[in-house]
């Protein structure tokens, strides 16, 4: 706990030089990954338990969405408020859903999300309040009352999301030490064994359901505050497809893991989009196979394995 | 011996799988203390009696009471909280973590509440609890290792070791020592017995080999075609002729066809 | 009267559609316990390949028995090719692992079959038209069907009659219904399992190219098409139960009609149909209509 606390501090100190000093166009791919990297941890958290969410993106979209309406009808612009109540819409949605998809494992969860979530999608292609295929601006967000002008807006909006991402993080490491958060694995392993000691696995499926939808909603609607405009494709199954894939990506070893992840995937995009837009799926499609072929449990591992090997030379 | 006090009482019960009797309208009555044996050849409906009991499978029609509660069709969960619990056949343990792990687990799980549920797991007292469950079972060598790579022998252990966390009333044994050879049987079933007598837990085991029946169990229930055809102290039950015949015999001849197949694997006994 | 035949008639030829792109998807999922997301990228390969075809072969664009043919072969060497590839040259390397990591290295073979798609074929809009309007079309009353529209359903027909032949009619079939059934016990009895899954594979990834193949003149033909498929593809096969082919029927029967009285009825619902159609049956019935239940043995 102490160590990653700080890791996460020292985190927090280079994000907080990079919003001062860095170019507009990395503060605010920082921003993103951060932004993301709440989605993708959600999906880490619930892959422990063994699940996995062909449909993340319902929440995703329930956070960007929620963001471009509050700007757009109730005039909120409010960086915290607007994360709070995607994250809150989202968590209540999961709340109703979890009673249903908590029963469901494997492939069949993975799909009836699937199915929530093309609901969605297919919900904001025709609805009209919501923008149909052109979408919605999100607003320009203020910060507590301060209105930052346009040469210092990224760097705000990178401080601000890492205030909300960090701590998220920082919480939800500690939940997985607790009793209910290392229940994931055990569920993982032998959910019959689980029940046989009275522990409720549906309950605590169901949890891991909403906290993931949470982070999700809340990443959502700070992802469409840094890009500004909110379209369906937010919530198609392509964007539930990329975060597993850099759920996987990460591994799910820790929750700084999907941090990690999300910096390499962004990176990789932002280069390609530049040089190769055309192999961009290729150069995705290759590296998770690659990833997924030599590093089973993700890039985290990779620390894990430098350490023995330094261990190792040390003992030499 | 017992106090007569009755914890576990079944009255009708009945379960069928197609045309199979699985449970042909059991009436029996356990008591507190009691170590009871059961046996029957395969397919007699031993392992559904336990699954029925302990809620895995619904009942077609009887009732279940555990301690003067009516527990029937409550599922595993709740049945395991009113403190029936059991260990199974093939031994169910969260295969990626270590030994200690799944103690840990088990006690945690066993102590798991509104509150609690968000608390660390780890912590010293749950860890001593482990330690000593560690020790009790003579599992400390194994502690560090992976439970999906433990020998058959440790991982039945730890199963039992698991069902315990909860410091149930009843225990259910799926026997417990299937898939141990026949040299390391006694030694197991004694650290078993003495761990599980300790805690005074009511003892109902699985069993197929008639000699460690005879020697654990202070009462012996022959099971065959989903019936109940002897009970009583295992002198008398172990030479019921009908369950020489349904339940021993058979046994026996099936148990010459394997060694004839594979000597090695029993050739100790 | 004619919007009830309307609803009927669209709704079998959507249904046939549906059925003839979820088949072989069912197939390899009933056979391998994958859902083969790849499966929408051998879709769109089958839909490109038929398109040169026809554009390469002047007789396609006269006369349509020609251009039935090339489809055909269009499907069969694509899904042949790029089947086999990925089963023996990536999926084999998996196998055993978590469904996850099944599903994702599928997801993976698709996203990289994408650009591979326009790399070979470029970015443009291709059209494969000649076969649509060669059929002609019928009146029945008022409405008038495309001749097109209505061979899908016979299409549709000849291969489930075909499938149902081919798996409880002949030696091959019977064993590879017994790998589907218990992989286990087929293998302890003696069937080569690993090359039954080869072959289903391939099998599964040619109807997948033929879906593409057979809808190439329906459409406009563009990047993007095999990401539209998978998931309506997907939905058909949860709705009548992984590795169903009676299931993948009767989804698609259901998932059609559903759509085709949207289409006539609430023209708004009808990008939701599916989807609405999945959830509920899912809802009812955990595993889709037709899924055996797995007791896990204790």
């Amino acid at each position: 706990m102490r160590r990653t606390l700080l890791a996460m501090l020292v985190l927090a100190v280079a994000l907080a030089a990079a919003a001062a000093f860095a170019p507009g166009w990395l503060a605010f791919l920082l921003a993103v990954v951060m932004a993301k990297s709440l989605v993708v941890a959600g999906l880490v958290v619930m892959w422990r338990a063994g699940l996995i969410s062909f449909g993340q993106a319902l929440f995703y979209g329930v956070g960007a969405y929620g963001a471009g309406m509050l700007g757009m009808r109730w005039g909120v612009t409010d960086f915290f408020l607007i994360t709070l109540v995607g994250a809150a819409t989202a968590g209540v949605i999961a709340w109703v859903l979890g009673f249903l998809v908590a029963r469901y494992r494997g492939i069949f969860f993975a799909n009836l999300n699937l199915a929530f979530s093309m609901l969605l999608f297919g919900y904001m292609v025709k609805s009209s309040t919501f923008g149909g295929t052109d979408g919605l601006r999100a607003p320009i967000p203020t910060f507590l009352g301060y209105e930052p002008g346009d040469a210092t807006r990224v760097g705000v909006l990178l401080v601000a999301t890492t205030a909300v991402v960090l701590p998220l993080l920082a919480l939800l490491h500690r939940f997985l030490d607790s009793t209910a958060g290392r229940m994931t694995t055990a569920i993982r392993d032998n959910e019959i064994r689980v029940l046989y000691l009275g522990g409720s696995v549906r309950r605590t499926i169901h949890l891991l359901v909403v906290v993931a939808a949470v982070l999700a909603g809340a990443g959502g609607a700070m992802v469409a505050l840094a890009i500004g405009h909110i379209d369906p494709d937010v919530a198609y199954w392509t964007t539930s497809g990329e975060f597993l894939f850099v759920a996987v990506l990460a591994g799910p070893a820790h929750v700084l893991a999907a941090v990690l992840g999300t910096s390499v995937f962004e990176v990789i995009r932002t280069y390609a989009n530049e040089y190769a837009p055309q192999f961009w799926q290729l150069i995705l499609g290759t590296s998770l196979v690659l990833s997924m072929l030599f590093l089973p449990d993700g890039l985290w591992s990779l620390a894990g394995r430098l350490r023995r090997v330094r261990k190792e030379a040390g003992h030499v | 011996m017992s106090d007569r006090e009755p914890i576990l009482e079944t009255r009708g019960l009945r379960k069928q799988f197609g045309a199979v009797v699985a449970a042909a309208e059991l009436d029996v009555t356990f008591h507190r203390g009691e170590t009871v044996g059961i046996i029957g050849a395969n397919g007699a409906g031993k392992t559904t009696f336990v699954n029925l009991v302990t809620g895995y499978q619904k009942p077609d029609g009887g009732t279940i009471r555990f301690l003067g509660r009516d527990i029937t069709g409550q599922g595993p969960r709740h049945v395991t909280k009113a403190g029936l619990c059991r260990s199974f056949q093939i031994p169910q343990v969260f295969g990626s973590m270590s030994v200690a792990d799944n103690l840990l687990m088990a006690v945690g799980i066993a102590e798991i509440g509104w509150l609690t549920a968000g608390s660390p797991l780890e912590q010293p007292r749950r860890r001593a609890l482990v330690e000593e469950l560690l020790a009790t079972y003579r599992m400390e060598p194994y502690a560090g290792h992976r439970a999906d790579l433990l020998p058959q022998g440790v991982r039945k252990l730890l199963d039992i070791a698991m069902a315990t966390a909860r410091k149930p009333a009843l225990l259910m044994l799926d026997e417990p020592t299937s898939g141990i050879s026949a040299v390391e049987k006694y030694g197991l079933m004694d650290i078993i017995m003495a761990a599980l007598r300790a805690q005074q837990v009511t003892i109902h085991f699985i069993e197929h080999d008639m000699e460690i029946v005879g020697r654990y169990a202070e009462r012996v229930l022959a099971f065959a075609a989903g019936d109940v055809i002897a009970d009583g102290p295992p002198a008398r039950v172990l030479h019921d002729p009908r369950v020489q015949e349904l339940v021993i015999g058979r046994h026996e001849a099936a148990r010459g066809v394997l060694n004839h197949a594979a000597p090695p694997a029993e050739s100790g006994s | 009267m004619s919007m009830l035949v309307a609803i009927l008639v669209d709704g079998l030829v959507n249904a046939s559609w549906l059925f003839l792109v979820a088949v072989g998807l069912t197939l390899v999922c009933g056979v391998m316990r994958i859902l083969n997301i790849a499966h929408g990228g051998l879709y769109a390969f089958g839909a490109y390949a038929t398109a040169t075809l026809i554009s390469w072969w002047p007789a396609a664009r006269l006369t349509s028995p020609v251009s039935f043919a090339l489809m055909l072969v269009a499907a069969v060497g694509v899904g042949a090719v790029v089947g086999l590839a990925l089963e023996r040259g990536l999926l084999r390397f998996v196998y055993g692992r978590d469904e996850v990591v099944l599903v994702l290295i599928t997801f993976a073979a698709f996203l990289i079959l994408e650009d591979v798609l326009t790399l070979i074929w470029g970015a443009t809009v291709i059209a494969a038209y000649q076969p649509y309007s060669l059929l002609g079309r019928t009146s029945v009353g008022r409405l008038t069907f495309s001749n097109y529209d209505l061979s899908l359903i016979v299409v549709a027909v000849l291969v489930t009659v075909g499938l149902w032949w081919a798996l409880t009619r002949t030696r091959r079939g019977l064993l590879l219904r017994a790998v589907i059934h218990d992989r286990e016990m087929a293998q302890i009895v003696g069937i080569n399992v690993g090359r039954y899954t080869t072959i289903t594979f391939v099998v599964g990834c040619i109807f997948g190219a033929l879906g593409g193949a057979l809808t190439a003149p329906m459409i406009s033909i563009q990047p993007g098409i095999g990401v539209e498929v998978i998931v309506v593809a997907f939905a058909v096969v949860v709705i009548g139960g992984m590795g169903s082919i009676p299931g993948a029927l009767l989804g698609s029967i259901g998932v059609g009609l559903a759509r085709a009285a949207a289409v006539h009825l609430l023209p708004d619902l009808e990008v939701f149909v599916i989807y609405l159609v999945m959830t509920a049956v899912l809802a009812v019935r955990k595993e889709g209509l037709f899924a055996p239940a797995a007791v896990r043995r204790i």
